[in-house]
């Protein structure tokens, strides 16, 4: 040990003797990291030293095997206001204002407590937001669960079409009763913080699939509005200010939450439950309100919420921004309970905090508009020119370490993929009857919980406070929020991990098209981009492969759709025994239309009204839904795709919509065509009758749907991929787009049933049992 | 005339309230702590959780400051629109009968909803058209519910004598009480009928761009109610 090392000891008021290289272990740093540590410090660090080091340096906080990917993305736009490296990236949207808007993982939290770890993902998110000012508008979700079985009672084991087995019916039971469970926590958790915070929930996803059993996905997404001049960093500066801590008091919950659990896979019984956040969205409703109301006042020079890693992260983060040193007083710290450690104040992630840098004029106003509005504020350091984050209990000093070394040292790794030499996932469980007729698919993708109505999921949710929600969720494809100036946001979330399991580097592509896809259908066109890496342990060639290959695709997209990623979130590590997830990347988007009143809806609306096909739609049955109940292995790639002729039929279906042209407007995806037909009939209560042949989806050179064998027909109806649109709108209106893109008029809306023609073959499917279909999700919460 | 919008640190939907009074007034927000009414001409409660109520909805808001203004304001015969959560403060304040229990499907629920104005002659509901051929030849609304707690309930006799006094204001249409609200009361007055409380949302029902027109007729009534003897 050297010198210093014992003089320091001497001086920090620690009896506990230093922590060795296996406490270093312990706290999820490798050998070599521990080694580096010790160099930067020129000794070795303390307990509150290694405690704050092993956060910083972990995945989750450093990002260190996604860093150099990363980089390769698109951030700048003519659209960017701030990008990647703030709390959250923002776009301008015209009239002076901004939208603030992130996308964040709390997977590992929600699949430990799903009620807490979905509530408070929610409530960090959303200070992300209002950290850079912005006052949050809207919430979005994109989740991911294990199977929880199709309508009725868990482990049914039934097929659909007269098949029979029940070969694993025991074992899936048991399995789709806990994804059913984390599924109900999980919403009840996002509905709790949000419908009380008074944030509105205008959209989301949710997909089940076998390998997110074990590790469900919970991702959440808000946006914000500000006056472009409010915007706040988050750079700490001024020698002299003072560090104000405000919100919630401090406690033990979260302890190592950033690198214990989000940061390793989660293994069989582990009891992690400590290492899960308590949220309470009624401290997060003052705490949003006080810190706007400090900020309209100008009275903060810098703001930081306390996140994952909590003082330690934001501590140092705002001191790396600025240049500066922070020193900060654990005893200064309001604490819920009395006997925490300087080490665990450090590092406690409870919620519902925020850190501020304060002119010590102002520090008095400041504590007074705390009271206001009843959250607690204390000063608890300074800012100071040293260049260290310094750990103080009173007097005595109990941590020292340089900025540069915590924040910017942590090594960053070079992945080593591999593309995978055998199917890395198996092949799901087949429900679906061979001989099943069109009539009985049509059905059984519609009762798919992949595809089923999210109705009984929305209505957990608040959609409408705040007054903005010109399309709510199941209206659209995507959420319209209005502006001030008539003008209004298009906001949606997309993510198919099947389809990026496939083939990341174009399923990946695909994700962000359908993205973009979405908002061509309000009408909306795209400002900006934030994703959510959700991939297993990149450790392991096979995901490094999947990660660097999907990180390619969604460069590649954003790019191509001038959509920069403004600011997202990478989240690894998320296999447990059974395997890994697919790989998921969820894509969230905002764009702007001019006209709120114009803004596009899915349902059909007219009886009479002509339907028509759009886009450079090629349909294919591998990797799709209807592939999945029939128990098929994921193929090795998807088709290519044509990513300008896809944004040309997106520009098309934009400006017929602004144009006022269409009466709706549907992007196809899941379930192909005929899924996105009886949508469309769903949603507005019309029928409709349609004749596919001659269509070019699915069609073989003759471009006759028909024609082909009885397997082309099912690629005709349900086969998947980009580039599709459904519209429907008086006959002028539809040949209107005929300039741009493809367009083939299919049909006509009316009548009370689904009535589909392919060839010699016919599918007609009333409202009613189609409506019945595809409310199987109800049956989960009833 | 001007209305006060009362905002307790946990409201969330005082804005939208106070945005649907300006279509029909003046309307500024009223702080929780101060026992000042401004000299406002109705007071409206709004939604959101006043103090997060995780005790009992409204149970703690009634002791709010403000509250004790509320209340000698409608002693002395001013109107008080109570939304949601006002609706279970006013309840929690008893200046309105009744109480609001968890909904009967035990979770929060979102839905456009179908009402019936059953009574027309209001100082709330004057303002509602009439019928167009809908229920039994009484107005239909259409407007958001988003609740936990919304459950009305009374006794029997308390139920009786609403009925017997014309007090049930606002019902859900058949088929449309997910809550359980006995005789699917949605809004109800008090006996004096300057006190008017309702589960739904009115004040996000005033703008066809966001689904409905329909909540303003609330707004319009209390309104023409005041002013109404000016005109």
């Amino acid at each position: 040990m050297s010198e210093s090392a014992r003089s320091f000891g001497d001086a920090g008021a620690s009896s506990s003797p230093l922590p060795t290289v296996a406490d270093a272990l312990a706290l999820g740093l490798t050998r070599e990291e521990y080694e580096l540590v010790c160099a930067k410090q020129a000794r070795a660090p303390n307990q509150v030293e290694l405690a704050m080091y092993s956060l910083l340096w972990s995945e989750h906080c450093a990002y260190k095997h996604s860093k150099k990917l990363l980089r390769t993305l698109p951030t700048e736009g003519r659209h960017v206001v701030m990008g990647p490296g703030e709390n959250a990236g923002a776009v301008d949207v015209g009239g002076g204002l901004v939208c603030a808007f992130k996308v964040e993982s709390h997977n590992h939290p929600s699949a430990v407590e799903p009620f807490q770890g979905a509530a408070t993902g929610v409530g960090g998110i959303l200070r992300d937001i209002f950290a850079i000012g912005a006052r949050p508008i809207a919430v979005l979700d994109s989740l991911r669960f294990g199977e929880v079985g199709s309508a009725g009672p868990a482990d049914s084991g039934a097929e659909i079409g007269g098949l029979s087995a029940a070969n694993t019916a025991q074992r899936s039971g048991a399995s789709q009763i806990r994804s059913r469970y984390l599924l109900g926590g999980a919403v009840a958790g996002i509905g709790h913080y949000g419908n009380s915070i008074g944030v509105p929930t205008v959209g989301g996803e949710v997909y089940f699939e076998g390998p997110y059993e074990h590790n469900c996905l919970v991702n959440a997404m808000a946006l914000g509005l500000a006056p472009r001049e409010r915007l706040v960093r988050s750079a700490a500066a001024g020698p002299g200010n003072v560090l104000v801590l405000f919100g919630a008091s401090t406690g033990r919950d979260g302890i190592g939450g950033a690198s214990v659990l989000a940061s390793a896979e989660l293994g069989e019984g582990d009891d992690k439950r400590p290492t899960v956040q308590v949220g309470d969205p009624f401290e997060e409703k003052k705490l949003l309100e006080c810190s706007l109301e400090l900020l309209e006042r100008r009275l903060l020079v810098a703001l930081q919420d306390l996140g994952a890693a909590g003082l330690t992260s934001s501590a140092a983060e705002m001191a790396s921004k600025g240049g500066v040193g922070i020193d900060i007083d654990v005893a200064r710290v309001p604490l819920r309970e009395p006997d925490l450690e300087p080490f665990e104040i450090m590092v406690s992630e409870s919620q519902e905090r925020m850190l501020c840098v304060v002119a010590p004029e102002d520090v008095e106003a400041v504590l007074a508009l705390c009271e206001k509005w009843e959250v607690g504020g204390s000063p608890i350091g300074s800012i100071t020119d040293s260049g260290r984050v310094r750990v103080f209990a009173g007097e005595a000093l109990l941590g020292d370490m340089p900025v540069r070394a915590l924040v910017d040292d942590c090594p960053l790794y070079d992945l080593a993929p591999a593309a995978p030499s055998a199917p890395v996932y198996a092949a799901p469980a087949r429900v679906l009857a061979a001989g099943a007729s069109l009539h009985e698919v049509l059905l059984a993708l519609l009762a798919s919980p992949n595809l089923a109505s999210r109705r009984p999921l929305f209505e957990h949710f608040d959609s409408v406070v705040q007054s903005r929600t010109v399309r709510r969720p199941e209206q659209a494809d995507a959420a319209v929020l209005k502006l001030p100036d008539g003008s209004a946001l298009g906001v949606c979330i997309d993510g198919n991990g099947r389809r990026v399991a496939a083939d990341p580097y174009r399923g990946t592509i695909a994700a962000v098209l359908e993205c973009a896809s979405n908002l061509a259908c309000v009408g909306a066109e795209p400002l900006g981009t934030t994703n959510n890496l959700n991939f297993a342990n990149p450790e392991k060639p096979h995901i490094a492969w999947q990660l660097s290959e999907a990180v390619r695709g969604l460069g590649e997209a954003c790019r191509a759709l001038e959509a920069p990623i403004v600011g997202g979130n990478v989240s690894l590590y998320n296999e447990g025994a059974a395997g890994p997830i697919y790989p998921t990347p969820v894509i969230g988007m905002v764009g702007r239309l001019p006209d709120a009143a114009r803004a596009g809806r899915l349902g059909f609306a007219a009886e009479g009204d002509t339907i028509a096909l759009i886009g450079p739609f090629v349909p294919s049955l591998p990797a799709s839904e209807l592939a999945k109940l029939r128990g098929q292995e994921l193929p090795a790639r998807l088709p290519d795709i044509d990513i300008d002729a896809v944004r040309c039929a997106q520009f098309a279906v934009r400006g017929a919509l602004r144009a006022g042209a269409l009466s709706s407007a549907h992007d196809i995806a899941e379930g192909g065509l005929a899924v996105a037909l009886a949508e469309c009939c769903l949603a507005g209560g019309l029928g409709a009758e349609v004749r596919l042949d001659g269509t070019r989806a699915g069609g073989g050179e003759d471009g006759d749907g028909g024609g082909g064998s009885r397997e082309d027909l099912f690629t005709t109806l349900f086969g998947e991929g980009p580039g599709g649109f459904l519209i429907s709108g008086t006959a002028n209106g539809v040949r209107s787009l005929g300039r741009r893109t493809y367009v083939r008029v299919i049909g006509t809306v009316g009548g009370d049933s689904l009535r589909l023609a392919c060839g010699a073959e016919r599918v007609n499917s009333s409202l009613a049992e189609m409506s019945t279909a595809h409310g199987a999700l109800g049956l989960l919460f009833s | 005339m001007r209305f006060g919008v009362l905002q307790f640190p946990g409201s969330c939907d005082e804005v939208d309230a106070l945005h649907a009074a300006r279509l029909v007034g003046d309307a500024e927000l009223l702080w929780h702590g101060e026992r000042d009414l401004k000299g406002v001409a109705a007071v409206i409660v709004p939604g959101g959780f006043s103090y997060g109520d995780y005790l009992r909805a409204g149970a703690i808001a009634r002791f709010a400051p403000v509250m004790e203004a509320v209340s000698e304001f409608a002693s002395e015969g001013g109107l008080v629109l109570g939304i949601c959560n006002g609706f279970q403060v006013l309840c929690e304040a008893h200046l309105l009968p009744g109480a609001l229990l968890p909904n009967a499907n035990r979770r929060f629920t979102f839905r456009q909803m179908q009402l019936q104005v059953v009574q027309r002659d209001t100082c709330f509901t004057s303002a509602c058209a009439p019928a167009r051929g809908g229920l039994e030849g009484s107005p239909t609304l259409s407007i958001p519910a988003k609740h936990s707690w919304g459950r009305y309930y009374a006794d029997e006799a308390t139920l009786d004598e609403l009925e017997a006094n014309g007090q049930v204001v606002l019902r859900y249409a058949p088929e449309e009480n997910f809550n359980g609200s006995l005789r699917d009361i949605a809004g109800v007055r008090n006996a004096a009928g300057n006190v008017f409380g309702l589960m739904p949302h009115p004040e996000h029902a005033v703008d066809p761009l966001t689904g409905s027109t329909d909540g303003l007729c609330i707004f319009a009534s209390m309104c023409l109610a005041v002013e109404g003897a000016r005109v």
